[in-house]
């Protein structure tokens, strides 16, 4: 059997995104809390799912290539178009900073009861309304500085794939050790008790600060000396 | 019930992966999420706006079939399955808004709607999110997935020390 299969059916859609969202859910990544308390650095579940999950499918996909069972450039690459990636780019880290969440996880939010989830999403559509009708301005920019068509890290530096996947690995595994480090020096992950303990079911008051704070840091000596 | 701890993080990303390349030898592409917002934008626009929408350079060309039938928004439909099963399951589901504790439900409103806005918008622009061009992008080791990335985590630093109080 050669793949991809290319499979674009019902099934095949229900099946990858019934995983994905469990899987997402179970990181906790329906929670707004949890993912932004990446961008204070206390808490890197988002940096170590994406990272480990990037380098887990590139092994597999090289794996599949050099092993016979996937073609050449048999899947998908996206092409660089600089300006309009690394603008999108710094957009959506500004707004998932502020709103909480992304496109995917504000999916899982939602459907794990959170209320500004479905705040986020009708933001989510003004967005891609308000690009559609600034469309035309903003094709200069949208098409600028257009890279090689799916041009891969192999393509830019020369290297082979398994040079390129050993310098993930190194660069994932320092990240993991810094971000160990910056999760002890300020105030440690945020696990499932500290999330639930802190929604605020009475949304006319302010939270249970006392209870938010507590719960929510246990290294607060740590965390106030930062 | 008390609700079941997280999944460790390497454990969950390590199985993330196995789905996400599950999905490439399935499908020749990863997952995504903004895709389906687009297409959900545009039939939305279709009902609400026909004339404005169809003459529109970018969501135009989605009315010509029906936006919403595609390989994503099956996807997202699982993406809602799968979420929701793993929250109940896990006891992990609440009706509730999710706040930092120095701001108010109404200030919290406010920077969900802004920071769709610019997520929306933003995804847009770089013709992918997280999702499609960050973690399935980064998969297929592309230049534009790094660049994207970067962008991405250099900017959610920058507005969170910028806008500590959302959260803190």
């Amino acid at each position: 059997m050669t793949f991809p299969l290319y499979d674009n059916g019902m099934i095949a859609g229900l099946l990858a995104g019934i995983l994905f969202g469990y899987v997402l859910e179970g990181a906790g990544f329906g929670s707004p809390r949890k993912l932004t308390a990446q961008f204070a650095l206390r808490d890197w579940a988002v940096f170590k799912v994406m990272f480990t999950a990037v380098i887990v499918a590139a092994i597999g996909l090289w794996l599949a290539e050099a092993g016979g069972v996937m073609g050449t450039s048999a899947v998908f690459v996206p092409t660089l178009f600089f300006w309009a990636i690394a603008l999108g780019g710094v957009l959506i880290g500004a707004g998932f900073a502020l709103g909480g969440y992304c496109p995917g996880t504000s999916t899982v939010g939602l459907l794990s009861g959170r209320t500004d989830a479905a705040v986020f999403i009708l933001g989510m559509i003004l967005g891609t309304a308000l690009f559609a009708a600034l469309f035309e301005p903003l094709e200069g920019l949208y098409r600028a500085a257009e890279g090689p068509k799916g041009q891969t890290l192999m393509d830019l530096t020369g290297l082979p794939t398994w040079a390129i996947l050993a310098v993930l690995l190194i660069m994932a595994l320092g990240g993991f050790a810094l971000g160990n480090w910056c999760e002890r020096r300020f105030g440690g992950p945020l696990s499932a008790d500290d999330v639930m303990s802190g929604l605020s079911v009475d949304e006319g008051r302010p939270a249970d600060q006392d209870n938010l704070s507590r719960s929510a840091r246990p290294n607060e000596h740590q965390a106030t000396a930062s | 019930m008390p609700p079941r701890p997280f999944w460790p993080p390497l454990l969950a990303g390590f199985i993330l992966g196995l789905v996400l390349l599950l999905t490439f030898l399935m499908t020749g592409h990863g997952l995504g999420a903004s895709g389906f917002f687009t297409r959900f934008t545009a039939a939305l626009g279709g009902w609400l706006a026909p004339a404005a929408t169809g003459a529109n350079t970018y969501l135009g060309p989605y009315l010509q079939s029906n936006p919403i039938a595609s390989w994503i928004s099956w996807e997202i439909v699982g993406v809602a399955i799968g979420a929701l099963a793993g929250s109940i399951t896990s006891g992990r589901f609440r009706l509730a808004l999710e706040r930092g504790p120095s701001i108010g439900a109404n200030e919290r409103l406010i920077y969900a709607l802004i920071g769709g806005v610019l997520v929306g918008f933003g995804a847009r622009l770089a013709r992918g999110c997280t999702s499609g061009l960050g973690l399935s992008g980064g998969a297929t080791l592309a230049v534009a997935a790094f660049v994207f990335l970067i962008a991405f985590f250099a900017a959610g630093f920058l507005v969170t020390f910028a806008a500590r109080r959302v959260w803190r």
